[in-house]
């Protein structure tokens, strides 16, 4: 079961259910809600939570849900940010660096080339490094930072998961970042929408490969072995 | 509290305002940089920078600044 959080101003939860749905399990899981227990992975969802004042992500990182999300992350759960999701990952400390306004101060909305990099644990069973997905972005804050010396440790340690396409850099985002994993490879940020592309109809359907690669976590990851069972209870 | 972008982090905000500048006569200016300003009232002042570093600002893209009146 993947369970993708729901903050007050998220819009996306529901096309990521809906691709969740496609290759398994899914359920919403409400801002307020604390027990994941019967999770497998989590997907926190693109949109504008709380608002986004102040910066995106920034409130949304205080919210419960967001602190069992970390303790889930903590046990080797896999996580997967999209957009905003990758936003309060960062904000919550859960992911390195932050995401600034986009370089034209525009909103974007359209299709870009990614290519996959250093995907490992529950994100590289599918995606490996050369692998080019067609997938799109809608952002107004999708530049990525991170100070160089942090860089260089991130793409020493294998934690850059997908760059723009060469010359396909819309916002910014320094040496091309379009995602990045944590230290333990569990959890994985991304600017691009994967759950926007799961259908022929609209264009593409690369982005179900990272579903199917979340569905399939608990057998990699082995955090649903380590759990108590649950009649224990 | 005055929020601003660290030294070195490309600001468009800031770039898109020294370009609107000249177009209204201001000629001469350069190197802008658009920050935010956070007032609040408290009781407790020694608590500020924890605040700052926790949510207002984000330490990695910004530095801040506390300024305390009676």
């Amino acid at each position: 079961m993947i369970g993708v959080i729901q903050f007050p101003g998220s819009c996306d939860e529901r096309d990521a259910l809906e691709a969740i749905r496609r290759v398994g399990d899914g359920r919403l899981v409400w801002h307020e809600e604390t027990d994941l227990s019967d999770l497998d992975g989590v997907v926190i969802p693109g949109g504008f939570s709380y608002g986004d004042y102040l910066r995106a992500g920034a409130i949304a990182r205080f919210s419960p849900a967001m602190e069992a999300v970390a303790g889930f992350a903590g046990e080797g759960g896999a996580v997967l940010g999209i957009c905003n999701g990758f936003q309060v990952l960062c904000e919550a400390g859960l992911l390195p660096g932050a995401l600034l306004p986009n370089e034209g101060l525009r909103f974007i909305c359209r299709q870009v080339g990614l290519v996959a990099e250093d995907l490992r644990g529950p994100f590289g069973v599918e995606l490996g490094p050369g692998d080019r997905l067609s997938i799109p972005i809608k952002h107004m804050s999708g530049r990525y930072f991170a100070p160089d010396e942090e860089l260089d440790r991130l793409q020493a340690e294998g934690r850059i998961a997908f760059r723009y396409a060469p010359g396909e850099n819309p916002n910014g985002s320094v040496r091309d970042i379009a995602g990045v994993l944590n230290e333990a490879g569990n959890v994985l940020g991304l600017m691009p929408h994967p759950e926007h592309a799961v259908d022929p109809l609209t264009g593409s359907e690369d982005g179900l490969a990272l579903f199917r690669s979340l569905v399939g976590a608990n057998h990699l990851t082995g955090r649903a072995d380590a759990r108590p069972p649950v009649s224990a209870a | 509290m005055l929020i601003r972008p660290k030294e070195g982090i490309l600001d468009p905000q800031g770039k898109a305002v020294e370009r609107a500048l000249p177009a209204l006569g201001f000629e001469g200016v350069h190197d802008v940089r658009v920050g935010r300003l956070v007032e609040l009232e408290t009781d407790d002042p020694a608590k500020l920078d924890d605040l700052c570093e926790k949510l207002l600002a984000n330490p990695l893209i910004e530095d801040f600044e506390v300024e305390l009146e009676q």
